[in-house]
């Protein structure tokens, strides 16, 4: 042990989730691959935060189709996690002399890691998530952590009370001390939702991961299990109150609306920030070329794109080809994608590389839909083709050309 | 046969003919001047000998050179941080005896322990004036087999006279042996030349080195090319891909704005060859309500909320609303007020526009405004 330089605090991503409600999105790519924001993929947002809250350790836990999401990591250089002592690393299940074990739960993948974590005899390990917009700097929540001396802090958001069921909630006193937790309430009593990101004094975590996992009939997950044990031993669990701008983004609807957040200038996430710049695998492409007849409004484009058609409302990705006559709203092109002539895309995700043919259509606005309740985001997935003619309807998912 | 990459040498010359736009190189190299939304200068023949597999590359410097440094860094974007090899940067004062160097031979010869320490076999010697996307790997091939002392890149065309007499032009006979050279001629015409990019053998240089510095040489257009024309077998390699050569501002505006053109940035820009340049991680580019762009390369990290036409957009740049912007060119971090209206301008790096100002060039002649200037 004494070969690794200790670190105050470790943090551990998790990033191993299939995200099964992004359908088409996440069939060959996990989650926290997805691309995001022109020219992001959602887990540079947890990378660069913790890089720019002075977090140099991460331990990446992938399980899923982590193919992307490994060569996407790399070694760690895009988010300066390239780093002697600590850095950035991609932790998979893996064989161990009493036999092999997937991951069966969030706790469960960190208790299969305590022996990374111990390499670096951290004081606190911070758990996060790999599915989560935001930017927050995690040395303000840990200096929180230490003055309230406790053995967990949450990071809480207020929600809307409608929305309230879909979250844990919390319950805290004034001064922030949790006393009750409830997962995913049908009725929900109180607003604080967990955010998924949890700091740990380390010496608590270990005790009660390997006390959960003794138990036969633990679900062996950080909100079944192990909120709801510490508050059982009435352990000092603390809220810390987040009032950025904090979007999940496991539906397909959510993942819609975050990019749109980023084109609304009320919604207070700036990218543009010099001193927490969010980093990203650069592709290496000129810069964007607007052609003659374009028409670019409300939108973010990105490197290496040719737009020589309509575009409003949209998040245009890397490598993005929009020929003349070809009208994009609303939308989202991930990187590759190639909109020909005159084809139509409105309120659509179009997965990467996907090539959308002359004339056909993705999408369509909610107007022009006699039914509301079949309107939604149509979606095409990775490396596909829409042939010349076809339309993919609203709220239609294709992970196959058509 | 095939030549082994590995076993040839890049040599930049980050300085030369940065006289021909020296608003520009005023406080940089002519390798680090910004160039197509995203680039410098010398991210192009960086990137060509890297994607040619040339994988130890030396820079070598003159005066200015901070910049550079800064570009260039380890050079990981070119993916030259390497064990062996990589790059090296060649300051002037390599050695003792050696000052500002007045030419290649003498500035190569300030770096000759660098270049005789080196295993290499053959080198590759390229200025920052031209923009290209060169694969090295058959001109290499191409000296070798022809057995010539040195091959000259080159490119045979309709030549004006403010092209050819900022050039090197060369006349071969019929066995394509270089037989006249001429430096910076008063001619126009179709002439054949030279890309101030040059390949030989490494033994063959330092023996040129040494002997330049025992007879006082410096240029090698004058003292090699030209003096040893007869003597020497010198050869041409005929390049024709797309390039754009800078000679003067107008050069350098038009090299910019030709790539506005899809077809030429497709010639530029290959996806098997790409430019590498320094990251910045800029957020992506914003377009506004009622922002109208046509015609244009815009990089990453811009807020465009005004109108911009047939202009070349570098990182970090914002566009007020209101604000028309034609024919330009606007560097890293320019910001253009409100309703400025801005025509043929060459604005360098953190140049502010006040709101409502009115700035004119000609095609001509555009209007150059220096780093960090507020109008």
């Amino acid at each position: 042990m004494t070969m690794f330089n200790k670190k105050e605090c470790v943090a551990m991503l998790l990033a191993g989730g299939q995200g099964s409600r992004l359908y088409a999105l996440t069939q060959s790519v996990a989650k926290p691959a997805v691309p995001f924001g022109a020219k992001y993929r959602i887990i540079d947002f947890p990378l660069s935060n913790c890089i720019n809250s002075g977090i140099d350790t991460v331990g990446v836990l992938t399980q899923y189709q982590p193919l992307v999401l490994n060569e996407y990591i790399g070694n760690g250089q895009p988010w300066d996690l390239d780093r002697i002592h600590g850095g950035v690393h991609v932790l998979p299940p893996y064989q161990k002399a009493s036999g092999s074990d997937w991951y069966s739960g969030t706790a469960n993948a960190i208790y299969q890691n305590i022996s990374f974590m111990d390499r670096y005899d951290p004081e606190y390990v911070i758990i996060l998530s790999g599915d989560h917009i935001y930017k927050m700097d995690y040395d303000k929540m840990l200096t929180y952590h230490k003055q309230n001396n406790a053995a967990c802090t949450i990071a809480v958001i207020d929600v809307p009370l409608e929305e309230a069921s879909r979250f844990g909630i919390m319950f805290a006193r004034d001064d922030g001390e949790i006393y009750d937790f409830v997962e995913k309430p049908k009725e929900p009593k109180s607003t604080l939702a967990s955010m998924g990101i949890y700091i740990f004094t380390y010496s608590k975590l270990k005790e009660y991961l390997i006390a959960n996992e003794n138990d036969k009939d633990a679900t062996k997950d950080f909100g079944n299990n192990i909120i709801p044990a510490l508050l059982a031993n009435n352990e000092r669990v603390w809220a810390y109150r987040f009032d950025g701008y904090w979007k999940d983004v496991g539906t397909i609807d959510s993942l819609w609306e975050a990019n749109m957040d980023l084109i609304n200038p009320k919604i207070p996430i700036d990218l543009y920030d010099p001193d927490w710049k969010i980093y990203s695998r650069n592709p290496v492409m000129p810069p964007q070329s607007i052609g003659k007849n374009a028409a670019v409004q409300n939108s973010v484009v990105t490197e290496g794109c040719y737009i020589d058609g309509s575009v409003e409302f949209s998040m245009i990705s890397n490598g993005v080809t929009i020929e003349e006559g070809a009208i994009v709203l609303d939308s989202i092109l991930m990187p590759g994608c190639v909109i020909k002539k005159n084809a139509k895309i409105e309120y659509a995700i179009v997965g990467e590389n996907s090539v959308i043919e002359e004339n056909a259509q993705v999408g369509s606005r909610p107007e022009n839909v006699e039914n509301r309740d079949e309107w939604g985001i149509a979606v095409v997935g990775h490396n596909l083709t829409v042939s010349s003619g076809s339309y993919v309807k609203p709220k239609q998912i294709i992970s196959q050309s058509i | 046969m095939a030549v082994n990459m590995g076993n040839v040498m890049g040599i930049i010359f980050a300085n030369m003919n940065e006289s021909v736009i020296n608003e520009i190189t005023k406080n940089r190299t002519m390798g680090s001047v910004l160039f197509g939304g995203r680039y410098r200068l010398i991210d192009f023949p960086l990137s060509n000998m890297a994607n040619s597999g040339v994988d130890e590359v030396a820079v070598i410097t003159k005066e200015n050179y901070q910049s550079l440094l800064d570009h260039l860094g380890s050079a990981r974007e070119w993916d030259l941080a390497r064990k062996k090899g990589g790059l090296h940067i060649l300051p002037p004062f390599g050695h003792v005896e050696a000052g500002l160097y007045r030419g290649r031979l003498e500035a190569l010869y300030g770096g000759i322990s660098f270049l005789k320490a080196s295993r290499a076999e053959y080198v590759i010697l390229a200025d920052c004036d031209v923009v290209a996307n060169v694969d090295f790997k058959p001109i290499v091939n191409a000296h070798v087999d022809s057995g010539a002392d040195i091959t000259i890149v080159t490119h045979t065309g309709l030549y004006t006279n403010e092209e050819a007499s900022s050039s090197t032009i060369i006349q071969t006979d019929e066995s394509g042996r270089v037989c006249d050279v001429l430096h910076k001629p008063n001619m126009a015409g179709e002439c054949t030349a030279c890309l101030n990019m040059f390949v030989m053998k490494m033994e063959f240089l330092i023996q040129l080195l040494e002997d330049g510095n025992a007879r006082g040489y410096f240029s090698f257009e004058r003292d090699v090319l030209q003096r040893k024309v007869n003597e020497l077998n010198i050869r041409t390699y005929e390049y024709d891909g797309y390039f754009s050569k800078i000679h003067d501002m107008r050069s350098f505006v038009k090299a910019n704005t030709d790539l506005i053109d899809p077809e030429n940035a497709k010639k530029l820009y290959l996806q098997d060859r790409p430019i590498y340049t320094k990251i910045r991680d800029n957020a992506p580019s914003k377009y506004d309500l009622n922002c109208i762009v046509k015609s244009s390369l815009i990089a990453d990290g811009c807020i465009i909320e005004g109108e911009v036409e047939n202009s070349v957009i570098f990182r970090g740049v914002k566009i007020g609303k209101g604000a028309k912007v034609k024919n330009s060119i606007l560097m890293q971090d320019t910001v253009i007020g409100d309703d400025a209206v801005i025509n043929n301008i060459v604005a360098d790096k953190d140049v502010t526009v006040a709101d409502n100002r009115m700035l004119s060039g000609s095609e001509e002649f555009p209007l150059y405004i220096g780093k960090g200037a507020s109008v």
